[in-house]
């Protein structure tokens, strides 16, 4: 068995689909070059990226899947977990070597797969649409930073821009060091050289606030206590709903009001 | 000033709060005007609240002065609590800001009434109006229908709020007079129909004419309160079926009462609130609208009260074992849908994935279903021949032994009659 290497780019992972069909081993293994250990008797093949090899394959695809199946895909691909990227290949070539509608298939176990993981993404996108919170800075942009499990950055971006359309807002993936920021016109991506001064993990310093920010977390905060049925605690159910990792960006879950702002 | 606002804020949260409805979904306002917000597609829960509810929207009452003194409402006029109002800039100022920052999908606007009906309809009305017109606001607004207010200003409502609701309060006309006198269900019929008919109206309007403005397009929804008065889990189901039907209503909410009140009309302070009851009337509830059932099917003369130690579609399979097992390789999608342990979603999975092949054991538990439920209900490819009928009550007690109710730790506070 061979063991492809890419790069870890979504071109590169199609680009090495098109050298499977192009140079037809029996099978292989893919790995991408983050997570790849070289081992003594693997024989390796080196994918380099390349756009229209890609775009043959994304293009056949939708042919095939149309472009829900192939939003999925990409879904999908973004979890950026390693077992996936094999999965994301098996299924490719199961669709590739069977009729239309292949897809449908959920007792195929790359269906399945792709399907399960594709869900995954999309709970975490959905969790970012809910648990984002922006601070208004003193030159009035709203910043969130946010440190999702999967990279869905590229998912989100159109929701906030139809939602936000007349204030200019920045989310940053601290994790992944980078952002999109928003300037009343477009969405782009953006790499900050630094990171704005913070008090805690999330909040930024009272002098890159807003007037009117501390008021309204105060608010906030107080909303989520009032607004609770005492009667009727249940925090298993709380955490299921709202799980702790993501307590630390979440402005009614930071402890003292008067710590951070 | 803001030591003012955090109190106002608190007493009409507070006080708001057991509306159970926070459902910011079913819209179709899109930000076209390059205002703040969109309630365009599903709704967002921003956060939940330690006893697990989802906070979607700024769920407040414009006051809690009230002219009427309903027994299970906190804002009834002779109960001794501290009252407040906001004023119109006030409720616009904050929805804005909260929802800048993402913590909100909307506003959820309800009052207790003071004057009377119109004057306090035209309060809450105001507020939307600003908040679409001066504020290019196009996130979700739920506003209250207030029982009494004139057809001139729902149907201004109708033109801001994306869904619009009036509570039976109680499952039953005679339940209701026996905690509100001055109140009737006749009070609740009339506005829900009006909103019907004129959605309906406008939507054959907009076959003919392009720009028919948007009127209540979440549609509307209802609430009553379960476990004040002594209605079995049947009439208030069959209350809620006759509300979805004639009134094409978008949900009915189920709020198992929390005792507010020394009255001895009802459960004292203290009681612990029905909250398993409720949880089986939702269940009910999603079973009727999701899964094709009819509600005569899971509550009956015979049957008056849902069970509590099963969910009632489990608790439908086993007084019906003569239509099981199915082979979910040939059995109708309807039939699949039927069968304790698998969902809509499952059930949609198992239906295009046996064109390829027959299904066996193993595929089903990958595609999702909760096999070790399902097993006893179902066939596949890879099923043992078995000789004997399945006894449901021995069906009943391996699915109980195999599942930890998360209810069953909690009290229960409603006793079997036998």
């Amino acid at each position: 068995m061979e063991t492809y290497v890419f790069d870890g780019s979504l071109e590169g992972l199609l680009t090495a689909i098109f050298e499977f069909y192009e140079r037809k081993p029996k099978s292989i293994a893919l790995v991408s070059k983050q997570h790849f250990e070289p081992l003594l008797l693997t024989e390796v093949f080196e994918v380099v990226s390349d756009e229209p090899k890609a775009r043959r394959v994304w293009e056949g695809m939708r042919k095939k899947i149309g472009s829900d199946w192939l939003l999925r895909f990409y879904k999908a691909f973004l979890s950026e977990q390693p077992v996936m990227f094999q999965q994301l290949f098996v299924f490719a070539c199961y669709i590739f070597d069977n009729p239309k509608g292949a897809e449908q298939n959920f007792g195929h176990p790359a269906v399945i797969a792709v399907t399960q993981m594709e869900r995954s993404v999309s709970r975490e996108r959905h969790r970012m649409k809910a648990f984002i919170r922006f601070q208004e800075t003193i030159d009035g942009i709203f910043y969130a930073p946010v440190e999702p499990d999967y990279n869905v950055l590229p998912l989100i971006g159109t929701f906030f821009k139809n939602r936000y359309a007349d204030q200019r807002w920045m989310i940053y993936d601290l994790k992944r060091k980078y952002g999109l920021y928003y300037d009343l016109q477009s969405v782009t991506e953006i790499v900050l050289e630094q990171l704005p001064e913070t008090k805690s993990a999330a909040y930024l310093k009272k002098d890159l606030l807003h007037d009117k920010e501390q008021l309204y977390g105060l608010l906030w905060q107080d909303y989520f206590k009032s607004t609770n049925i005492p009667a009727r605690k249940n925090m298993k159910l709380h955490i299921r709903h709202v799980p702790k990792r993501y307590w630390k960006y979440l402005t009614e879950k930071l402890p003292d009001p008067d710590a951070y702002f | 000033m803001s030591e003012r606002i955090r109190e106002k804020l608190h007493i009409l949260a507070d006080a708001a709060k057991y509306d159970v409805s926070c459902s910011s979904s079913g819209s179709n306002r899109k930000n076209t005007n390059k205002g703040l917000g969109d309630a365009n597609g599903s709704g967002i829960c921003h956060t939940y609240t330690e006893d697990g509810r989802c906070v979607s929207l700024l769920k407040i009452l414009l006051t809690n002065h009230c002219i009427f003194d309903c027994a299970f409402c906190v804002s009834r006029k002779s109960n001794d609590i501290k009252r407040a109002a906001f004023t119109v800039d006030e409720v616009v100022e904050l929805t804005m800001g909260f929802y800048r920052r993402n913590y909100i999908e909307g506003l959820f606007l309800s009052s207790g009434i003071f004057k009377n009906a119109d004057y306090t309809m035209e309060r809450l009305v105001r507020i939307a109006k600003k908040l679409r017109l001066e504020n290019k606001f196009n996130g979700y607004i739920h506003l209250k229908t207030i029982p009494g207010a004139s057809q001139e200003l729902l149907t201004e409502a109708g033109l801001y709020a994306d869904r619009m609701s009036i509570n039976l309060e109680m499952p039953t006309e005679s339940g209701l007079k026996l905690l509100a006198p001055e109140k009737s269900h006749d009070d609740v019929k009339m506005p829900l129909g009006f909103i019907k008919d004129s959605i309906i109206a406008l939507k054959d309007e907009r076959k003919i004419i392009k720009h028919v403005p948007k009127f209540v397009p979440a549609g509307q929804s209802t609430q009553m309160v379960v476990g004040a008065t002594p209605e079995t889990d049947m009439e208030i189901m069959y209350s809620a079926n006759e509300y979805y039907k004639n009134y094409d209503l978008k949900r009915v909410y189920y709020s198992g009462y929390i005792p507010i009140s020394y009255d001895d009309r009802m459960p004292i302070i203290g009681t612990q609130p029905p909250l398993l009851r409720e949880n089986r009337l939702y269940q009910t509830d999603w079973l009727m609208r999701f899964y094709g059932f009819d509600v005569h099917e899971l509550l009956n003369t015979k049957n008056p009260h849902l069970d509590v130690d099963i969910d009632p579609k489990l608790s439908w399979a086993l007084r019906n074992m003569d239509q099981f097992p199915i082979d979910v390789n040939t059995a109708d999608y309807r039939m699949i849908l039927r069968v304790p342990g698998i969902g809509v979603g499952s059930a949609k999975k198992i239906v295009m994935a046996r064109k390829f092949g027959r299904l066996r054991s193993d595929q089903l538990q990958k595609i999702g279903i909760a096999y070790n439920r399902a097993k006893h209900f179902i066939r596949c490819a890879d099923s043992i021949f078995q000789r004997n009928e399945p006894e449901p009550m021995h069906v009943k007690g391996l699915i109980l032994s195999e599942s930890n109710s998360k209810y069953l730790k909690v009290p229960q506070n409603q006793l079997s009659l036998f």
